[in-house]
């Protein structure tokens, strides 16, 4: 028997599926750049260059610089009360945080409106995207002031710092990857929104890219819009990437981390409770008010159970076929990324974030315009879970890496000494045993799916009628009462999934 | 002059008590020792006397003045002790010029100053200024974190097994070097280490704790030549212990007549030896049993470890009994070999 070059082999197809899933995933960034091309140059500045642009950019500029700096500070003063003090209540405060992730977003606007119901614009479209995404922001600040090390704020302390100045200069500078990179998901998903602001009508690049689609269906207008939205997301990647750095903020030593310190509140520990009260009576309170006004005023004329079934099980089933095909995608560029950290699978990864950062309104109108010329795909479910997977493989990404990272490469080795074939030793050891993180992945995937609606209704075969669908059709006939049992089990159906989130960012943090 | 007094110091976490109500002067200048294994409270006894804890009961007394009692605690940044933890703790997001001036004032017109004389002061490359943490070698963070304790020219500093993250060569090179700028400046240190050896070689008083409270306060000589205990002998080093009869300043043992200090004690007591009074020869003739002075036996087993050989010798008068010592090597030591045994020097006899 010749020896053979070690793992060339099975290094090369594992490479070629994540290199390959990687070019599919870069189809949309791919298409607004050709789009750009196609238009020209004279067609392309005439449609971009226009006082309706200009509108739409002062809109979006507006409202992510009133909310993202509103979530940062509401984000961390929550954080640090529920994990850093002696507040009453912080457990259930820190899981009510996490709460309204559970509501779509646009499940928030119907809330408000049913309470407010004058409120448009962005004097609604700010408070309503704040309390609908600081939890985005809430989560990894809170896992981030877990993970820190207490021997700093001591030393800080010997070094003659007050309580308030550690916070300052040692506790926030450390908080500072964590808040960016919560940021840049809220940036990311206020340019990429659609149905909170349409509902309240606050024009932004995806509501008015859509209503260009509906009106004019595959409309060179559109395209212009979506590079122009692409841009934008470009430009927060950007910022988001020179301002990290290649900083890292690693703890440095091998001492065992004591437990975290808890500052005393002293007389502020009732008042302290304001704050959070506060923040779930909008985020929670009035989702909670409305769906069951309309739920009692509806009363049982509202459970149209055959429609609302069908509804459930089309959502359940897209669910999952989006979730179990999101999942094996991530499988190959996962196990790369923790098993052969390279700077070339790197750039893959990377590949897979900047696919997933485009927004799904860019997403849905590249694949229209490419499916539309292959015929047998356009409205297939195909194509659909085609868009899920590039939006959703980071969620699975990130649980699969997290589990992988600890199955200890040696059990791969031992199994393949005991005769197994490289490929097949993976699939006895890590695979198997990164299960669980493989099932979290799914639930992410499938939660983010679940509460899809701007690519799921340009996408989705004709008929298809999930949850999301079928709420956005019924608050468009304006029967917000038929609405309701729709907004509830997406909300129920959700819970499970945001504990699990929940959870998880607590597991990483070690407890 | 006593700088720092503990009195009765007490600390609890739920049922497990950490510190035992234990009282200890330290003086002015001086560095101290606290030794003891992983879990005897000896971190915990820093950590109050830092102020990242408030004690149960006690008080803790700095230059007069009382800084913590069970009712009220001066806050750990008005203390002015500086601290040196195990792993340096030095700030990630902070350039190693930025950790030493943490603790200065941003507007300090010497502050460059003041932070050039502590890069020499440990030894570094001002070169180094603009690095960040983790771009430094262990020993190198270490020298940071004492540079930066020191920035305030605190009184005294704490030492929290600084050195025990190091590798062996560096651990006593930089655990020297500490020991020269401390001295230099003039602090007085307090030591928390588990190595015995680098608490021996750090201290002018060393304290032994052990469950929480002090087994014994001296000078480094002090304890380890007359530990209070067979507990305490062994932890401060390999420890033979033997059951012995006292008459006449003699200690009559297995390994014949061993004299001690002590003429007025009499009758039964244990009395401690420690490898290096022992020597250990080829076996020469035959032995005269009227002599004293030494003791044959046959080597069992060795433990060959370099510069030092672990032994176990049989007695020839006592078979049973397994002398079991850390020897210098020699070629003599192979299993099998008969050797004769001499004791020098007293033995300290336990009360």
């Amino acid at each position: 028997m010749t020896p053979r070059p070690r793992r060339s082999f099975h290094l090369s197809w594992v490479s070629l599926l994540a290199v390959f899933f990687a070019c599919l995933a870069l189809v949309p960034l791919g298409f607004v750049i050709w789009a750009t091309f196609a238009t020209g140059f004279e067609t392309a500045t005439t449609l971009i260059l226009r006082p309706r642009v200009a509108g739409l950019l002062m809109n979006t500029v507006l409202l992510i610089v009133l909310t993202v700096p509103a979530c940062v500070v509401l984000g961390v003063a929550l954080a640090w009360l529920t994990e850093r003090t002696d507040m009453p209540g912080a457990r259930l405060f820190s899981w009510l945080s996490v709460a309204p992730l559970a509501v779509p977003a646009f499940v928030h606007s119907y809330a408000w409106i049913g309470v407010w119901p004058g409120l448009n614009g962005l004097a609604a479209g700010v408070p309503i995207s704040i309390v609908a995404y600081f939890p985005f922001l809430y989560l990894p600040v809170a896992a981030a002031l877990r993970l820190l090390d207490p021997g700093l704020e001591d030393q800080a302390a010997s070094l003659g710092l007050t309580p308030r100045a550690v916070f300052f200069r040692v506790v926030l500078p450390q908080l500072r990857l964590a808040i960016l990179g919560g940021a840049l998901l809220i940036a990311l998903h206020l340019l990429s929104e659609y149905g909170l602001f349409a509902m309240i009508r606050f024009d932004t690049f995806t509501t008015a890219i859509i209503d260009q689609f509906q009106s004019t269906y595959n409309g060179v207008a559109a395209n212009m819009l979506a590079v122009v939205l692409v841009l934008c997301c470009l430009v927060f990647l950007g910022l988001d990437y020179a301002i990290r750095g290649r900083q890292r903020y690693a703890r440095l030593g091998s001492g065992v981390a004591r437990r975290t310190s808890i500052t005393p509140l002293g007389p502020m520990r009732y008042p302290a409770l304001l704050l959070p009260i506060a923040t779930v009576a909008f985020s929670l309170g009035i989702p909670a008010l409305t769906l069951g006004h309309w739920l009692l005023a509806g009363g049982a004329d509202i459970w149209r159970l055959d429609a609302i079934g069908l509804a459930l099980w089309q959502t359940l089933r897209i669910c999952l076929i989006g979730g179990l095909a999101t999942t094996a995608a991530a499988i190959p560029i996962a196990w790369l990324s923790v098993r052969r950290p390279c700077a070339k699978n790197r750039l893959i990864e990377g590949c897979y974030y900047l696919a997933s950062a485009m927004p799904g309104v860019v997403v849905a109108l590249a694949l229209v315009t490419i499916t539309v010329k292959v015929a047998t795909l356009y409205q297939t479910l195909a194509t659909i879970v085609f868009a899920y997977v590039i939006l959703f493989l980071p969620r699975a990404l990130v649980s699969l890496r997290a589990s992988i990272a600890q199955v200890p490469k040696e059990l791969e080795q031992a199994a393949e000494s005991l005769g197994r074939s490289p490929a097949r030793a993976v699939l006895a050891t890590t695979v198997r045993l990164a299960a669980p993180g493989a099932a979290a992945g799914l639930a992410l995937s499938s939660l983010g799916i679940m509460n899809e609606l701007t690519a799921t209704q340009m996408l989705a075969p004709n008929g298809t009628r999930t949850l999301a669908i079928a709420f956005w059709a019924l608050t468009g006939e304006i029967d917000y009462a038929g609405a309701a049992p729709y907004a509830l089990l997406m909300v129920v159906f959700s819970l499970p999934l945001t504990w699990l989130l929940y959870q998880q960012s607590k597991k990483i943090a070690g407890r | 002059m006593t700088l720092l007094e503990i009195w009765t110091l007490r600390k609890h976490y739920g049922p497990v008590t950490a510190v035992d109500g234990v009282s200890l002067a330290i003086e002015s200048g001086s560095r101290t020792a606290i030794v003891g294994p992983s879990g005897c409270g000896k971190t915990t006894l820093l950590r109050l006397i830092a102020g990242f804890e408030a004690p149960d009961g006690g008080s803790i007394t700095f230059d007069g003045a009382l800084i913590a009692d069970e009712r009220s605690q001066i806050p750990a940044h008005k203390r002015g002790v500086g601290i040196v933890s195990q792993d340096g703790s030095l700030f990630p997001h902070l350039t190693v010029e930025q950790n030493i001036g943490f603790g200065l004032k941003d507007d300090a017109a010497d502050r460059k100053i003041r932070i050039s004389e502590l890069m020499d002061m440990v030894e570094l490359d001002r070169a180094m200024l603009t690095r960040r943490p983790d771009e430094l070698s262990g020993g190198q963070q270490q020298r940071v974190a004492l540079a930066r304790a020191m920035a305030r020219r605190p009184r005294v500093i704490l030492l929290d097994e600084p050195f025990s993250a190091l590798d062996t060569g560096l651990r006593v090179a930089t655990r020297k070097a500490v020991g020269a700028v401390l001295s230099a400046a003039g602090i007085t240190t307090v030591l928390v280490t588990h190595d015995q050896a680098e608490a021996l070689a750090f201290a002018d008083q060393v304290v032994v704790m052990r469950a929480g409270r002090f087994a014994q306060v001296g000078t480094p000589r002090e304890v380890y030549a007359h530990p209070a205990d067979p507990a305490t002998a062994a932890f401060l080093g390999e420890a033979i212990v033997l059951a012995a009869r006292l008459e006449n300043g003699q200690a009559t043992t297995m390994l014949g007549q061993i004299a001690i200090h002590d003429r007025n004690r009499q009758g039964q007591a244990q009395i401690l030896l420690r490898p290096e009074q022992f020597s250990i020869l080829p076996h020469q003739g035959t032995e005269d049993s009227a002599s004293t002075n030494f003791t044959s036996g046959i080597i069992t087993d060795v433990d060959f470890c370099g510069p030092s050989c672990d032994l176990a010798i049989s007695l020839d008068k006592n078979p049973d009994f397994s002398l079991r010592l850390a020897m210098a090597s020699q070629p003599l030591f192979e299993k099998g070999a008969r050797v004769q045994i001499s004791v020098n020097g007293p033995a300290h006899v336990f009360s």
